[in-house]
């Protein structure tokens, strides 16, 4: 079981807690229904499955229930880092080699 | 005395203590404190059990949890009868019954043995390769004979008895495995008063000091010091000592799952003790002290009772005080095998040999042998074991060839060297190293925050182990917090020592012979099989494996994998590290399902949820469905009705009188906030801004798919305050959908989400009688249909309690859902009921529910859609905001698939024999005299008999279906094809006149 630490929180608590709610940085137009259909294809449909890094949203489901961004790695399936909803995706991660 | 081979003064049991147990009916005395093994072994019993595949006789070759053969039932009672447990971790208790596994009729004569002399047939893959032909034999005769044949031992048939318990702890050092490695990282750890758990899987600590009588700390005997230093830790406030206890998994960050056999090895264990304790840890720091398991000597029947590894014998003479033969022979490629023979001989056993496969080794041991008068042969093999329930004797042969000669023995002890307990560190993503001088796989590259010590790290000596352990011990509390150490290091005053040994078969069980010379005992895999593995195709450890079943018993091939490996690399012409070793998995050792399931069983397997007036309905003798976690009245039978019965006559008195539907389950949402009107515009398909307060109306929410998603009715009680109903079903992920567009697509919004489910008992009272029944109990709300229309809320007082009352119906009748908090549900609900039995109402359930909404062709999100359903599909879309440019969905709705003629659509379906009532599900098609496979149209998706349309009714999704009105379509089924009508969805009351009848 993976220790996860909310970002709003600020605890690191177990796995158990909270729910994965799929890839993040994925915005939603602001004008949707003006999108075309590719556009729309890439929004809704089309996924990274990297082995690696990845940039995804987690829900402390049962905590504060609170959305947030969480950076995993796929391989470890160590948490690198997570941060709020919102905030930019981060430039720099810690402890991992470009 | 108990058991002739039972040596006066050797080993630490009291005599006194004197147990009585039974073997295949047989009774014996043992001594408190033997395992079932021991005890056996006293009494000269060797022979067991039968192997899986072969049914060759089996006896005891380890002392330990790496068991392979000695596997037997326990049986207590009638339910308590647990199959597959190692004799030699079975704790010894008065009255124990246990009996042999895998043999029909006995022990000694078993008909299953005939695999041994047709063992060709049997060889590596024979799965794959004897059952093929003819095809139609497999299911007929191969599976179930196989399914017959194997597996081992029975399992019990009557549900558990024995209750297990389960428990989360944290600590700062968890230290697994409690020989002089554990204790004394334990003790350096503890003396900074950290938090530590210290875990062994035996019920004394001391790990390899229980039969290494050379170890002498701190002025002690090993074993003696191991005892009060465990004494002084457990007394101490920030250690927890845990006996009995495996660690089985490690899993991501540190966190170790522990079984603790709490009671197996208590004669009349009390209801008040758990059979297991389930512990999962959360450490700061690990310290792995898991030891090194010793291997056996791959040569022809090396599995003949009698053969066991030296180590084992050594645990069995000096820790219970049994010689386990009387004249016993040695095989050895390394060290430790002496000292097993140096303590027998002591004792008074013969040792009629001790063979050496190395060449001219030496050193204190071989002296000490020798002095003892025991011949010593070097650079010989043992090339083969005679007898069959016993080993009778053991052929010596020069290891390059020569002349044999057979000595006569009742026991051969055996030593290939030992190999390092790294399976919880490789369980932990470690990544183990192979050291070429020594040939072992050790911890080498790190995974997670935990370190080795001893013997499973390869380290030699107890003075070394000392040193590391404790080094590691006091840096792993330091690492997790600790500041100060104020103990001091246990000092090591004498010790054995021993390393190397070898790998794969000996000679006499080379390439060149067909001899049966086990590699793992418990799967009957043999130095042959991996070889044949190879010579078919497997290049690769893990194919090898998955081909031979090597290491893929129970025991997981604690002694067998390395000689696997070795023989696999060697007939591969490559070096071991290149072939690989195979993954080692949790559990480490079989773990119970009581121990994983715990309380989580029967009613605790899952919350039940029940509504307010669940005691009313079950005074009323109302039969349950689960929905979800929730259980709700299905129909409420009278005396002689059955459900369908029962179900004609709630729906008759619902359109005649009234009927009272409790309606709990739905899920509830109070949006609040300014912006609360916004977000519905955002959420639902509906428009919202422009709904006054006191008004209701049905919503409907997609996926940004443009799917169907949820429904429900939703009532504005004030400007920024809307109550929102969902399906029962829907209800949490209805939730988790809003509040995710609210965090994370629209956070400018000012709104609160909150779940009322359970705040509100809802009553549903519907029928021409609804009006009268709730009126006389109403204040502050005038209920004239002018004052309170058809989709309209109001809050005030029913029966003196605060309602949200609800003027709106999913019968088709007029109707009301009466909202109270849900303290006063039952109350209410009597209330109502009194006030109905003045007007002839009936209490009615979830099944008539469904069918008076059938009548009306309302759809249920789930039943009529799944997924794949647009509001147009459903005809609704009048519900959606033709106007608005932005809501969930509203992109999706327009994809080129989801606006494209010729898409399933719903609609009514009427069977021309109105009798017939169709079953949901079933398919539908344009053309019955179609070959097969027809072209399905579409099928069925809710289906009644309804007693007010007197016929039956069906709603259905058909590809087109709206342009189908009035035609003629085809269910087929198996007993004949069934015509039906296309017609409109609703069956009753066409007009709606009766919402405000």
């Amino acid at each position: 079981m993976l220790l996860i630490r909310c970002p709003y929180c600020e605890e690191e608590r177990p796995e158990l807690e909270f729910r994965n709610a799929g890839e993040a940085h994925i915005a939603r137009s602001a004008n949707i229904a003006g999108e075309s259909d590719d556009d729309f294809e890439k929004f809704f449909f089309i996924r990274s499955n990297p082995k690696g890094i990845i940039y995804e949203r987690w829900r402390h489901m049962h905590g504060c229930a609170r959305f947030f961004n969480a950076v995993r790695d796929t391989v470890t399936d160590k948490f690198v880092m997570t941060y709020k909803a919102g905030e930019p995706k981060p430039a720099k991660l810690p402890g991992v080699a470009k | 005395m108990s058991g002739a081979f039972r040596i006066p003064r050797a080993g630490r049991l009291s005599q006194a203590k004197t147990a009585r147990f039974s073997f295949d009916g047989q009774s014996y005395a043992g001594i408190e404190g033997d395992t079932l093994a021991s005890a056996l072994l006293a009494n000269g019993v060797h022979l067991v059990g039968r192997s899986f595949k072969y049914h060759r006789p089996r006896g005891f070759l380890s002392a330990g949890a790496e068991e392979p053969n000695a596997l037997v039932q326990i049986v207590r009672d009638e339910a308590r009868k647990t199959p597959n447990v190692r004799a030699t971790v079975q704790e010894l208790y008065d009255g124990l019954a246990a009996n042999s596994q895998n043999r029909w009729p006995s022990l000694s004569f078993d008909v299953g043995a005939v695999n041994d002399i047709a063992s060709p047939m049997f060889s590596a893959g024979f799965y794959y390769k004897t059952f093929m032909w003819p095809k139609a034999a497999w299911k007929s005769l191969y599976e179930p004979k196989i399914r017959e044949a194997a597996g081992l031992g029975v399992s019990p048939d009557k549900p558990d008895p024995d209750h297990y318990s389960s428990r989360y702890a944290h600590c700062d050092v968890l230290v697994l495995g409690g020989g002089a490695a554990g204790i004394a990282a334990a003790l350096a750890a503890a003396e900074t008063g950290v938090r530590v758990i210290l875990a062994d899987e035996q019920a004394e600590f001391g790990g390899s000091l229980r039969f290494e009588t050379g170890a002498k700390i701190d002025g002690q005997n090993g074993f003696v010091w191991a005892q009060a230093a465990i004494a002084k830790l457990a007394a101490m406030g920030n250690v927890r000592v845990l006996s009995r206890t495996t660690a089985f998994g490690y899993y991501a960050q540190n966190f170790v799952g522990l079984v603790e056999r709490v009671s197996d090895h208590l004669k009349a264990p009390g209801h008040d003790l758990p059979r297991e304790r389930l512990w999962q840890v959360r450490a700061k720091r690990v310290v792995l002290a898991s030891g090194a398991i010793e291997r056996h000597m791959v040569f022809a029947n090396n599995d003949r009772p009698g053969i066991m590894l030296a180590g084992a014998a050594r645990t069995f003479l000096n820790h219970y005080g049994v010689a386990v033969g009387r004249n016993v022979g040695v095989y050895t490629a390394n060290d430790s095998a002496y000292a097993a023979a140096i303590d027998l001989k002591k004792a008074g056993v013969n040792i009629a040999a001790i063979v050496d496969l190395r060449d001219n080794p030496t050193g204190p041991v071989i002296d000490e042998a020798r002095a003892l008068g025991i011949e010593v042969n070097f650079g010989r093999a043992v090339i083969r074991a005679g007898g069959k329930l016993r080993v009778s004797s053991m052929t010596v042969q020069p290891k390059n060839g020569g002349g044999e000669r057979t000595i006569p023995v009742d026991a051969i002890l055996m030593s290939a060297g030992w190999t390092p307990s790294v399976h919880l560190f490789s369980q932990s993503r470690g990544k183990v190293a192979f050291n070429d001088e020594t040939k072992r796989f050790v911890p080498g590259t790190y995974a997670q925050d935990c370190v080795s010590v001893g013997a499973c790290n390869g380290t030699d000596g107890l003075s070394a182990t000392m040193d590391e352990a404790y080094a590691a011990g006091d840096q792993a509390a330091k690492d997790a917090g600790a500041k100060t150490a104020k103990g001091t290091k246990p000092k090591v005053d004498a010790s054995e020592s021993w390393s190397r040994g070898m790998l794969g078969a000996a000679p006499g069980a080379g390439p060149d012979t067909t001899v049966k010379a086990f590699v793992d005992f418990q799967n009957d895999v043999t130095a042959k099989d991996i070889r044949q593995a190879v010579h078919e195709g497997m290049r690769s450890i893990e194919h090898v494996k998955r081909f031979t079943t090597n290491g893929m018993a129970t025991d997981q091939g604690k002694t067998s994998n390395m000689h696997g490996l070795a023989i696999a690399a060697e007939t591969l012409g490559k070096p071991i590290p290149e072939v690989g070793l195979t993954t080692f998995r949790a559990p480490y050792t079989p773990v119970t399902f009581g121990a994983i399931v715990s309380h989580a069983r029967g009613p605790l397997f899952d919350p039940t949820r029940k509504t307010a007036t669940h005691p009313w309905a079950e005074a009323q003798g109302a039969v349950f469905e689960d929905v979800g976690q929730w259980k709700r009245a299905w129909y409420f039978p009278k005396a002689g009705e059955d459900m369908h019965a029962a179900v004609d006559r709630e729906c008759v008195a619902v359109r005649t009188t009234a009927g009272l539907f409790d309606a709990s389950t739905l899920g509830k949402i109070e949006v609040v906030g300014p912006d609360a009107a916004k977000f519905m515009e955002l959420l639902y398909t509906n428009p919202w801004e422009k709904l006054e307060p006191g008004r209701c109306r049905y919503g409907i929410m997609l996926r940004e798919d443009g799917f169907i998603y949820d429904d429900g009715v939703v009532g504005r009680l004030a400007p920024d305050r809307f109550h929102v109903t969902t399906t029962t079903g829907g209800a949490p992920r209805v939730m988790n959908h809003m509040e995710d567009y609210l965090q994370t697509e629209f956070p400018h919004l000012n709104v609160w989400l909150t779940s009322i489910t359970e705040q509100w008992a809802v009553i549903a009272v519907q029928g021409p009688k609804s009006r009268d029944i709730i009126a006389p109990l109403v204040e502050g709300i005038d209920m004239s249909d002018e004052a309170l229309p058809h989709m309209s809320v109001r809050e005030g007082k029913i029966c003196g309690v605060p309602t949200r009352l609800f003027r709106m119906s999913f019968t088709g009748e007029r109707g009301f859902e009466v909202n109270v908090p849900a303290d006063y549900g039952q109350a209410v609900w009597e209330a109502l009921w009194a006030e109905g039995q003045k007007h002839g109402a009936t209490a009615y359930g979830t099944e008539s529910m469904h069918v008076l909404r059938a009548e009306k062709g309302y759809i249920i999100v789930g039943q009529d859609t799944d997924g794949t359903v647009t509001p147009n599909d459903a005809g609704l879309d009048w519900a959606v905001g033709k106007k608005k440019t932005d809501f969930v969905g509203i992109r999706g709705m327009a994809r080129p698939d989801l606006v494209a003629k010729g898409r399933k659509q719903l609609v009514g379906l009427k069977t021309k024999d109105p009798k017939v009532v169709l079953e949901e599900g079933a398919q539908i098609v344009a053309d019955p005299k179609q070959a097969i496979p027809m072209k399905m149209i579409g099928h069925v998706t809710s289906s009644y008999w309804s007693q007010n349309c007197g016929r039956s009714i069906a709603l259905a999704l058909v590809a087109g279906g709206r342009d189908r009105m009035g035609d003629t379509l085809y269910v087929p089924m198996p007993n004949g094809v069934i015509e039906v009508e296309v017609t409109s969805m609703v069956f009753f009351d066409e007009t709606g006149g009766r919402l405000n009848g």
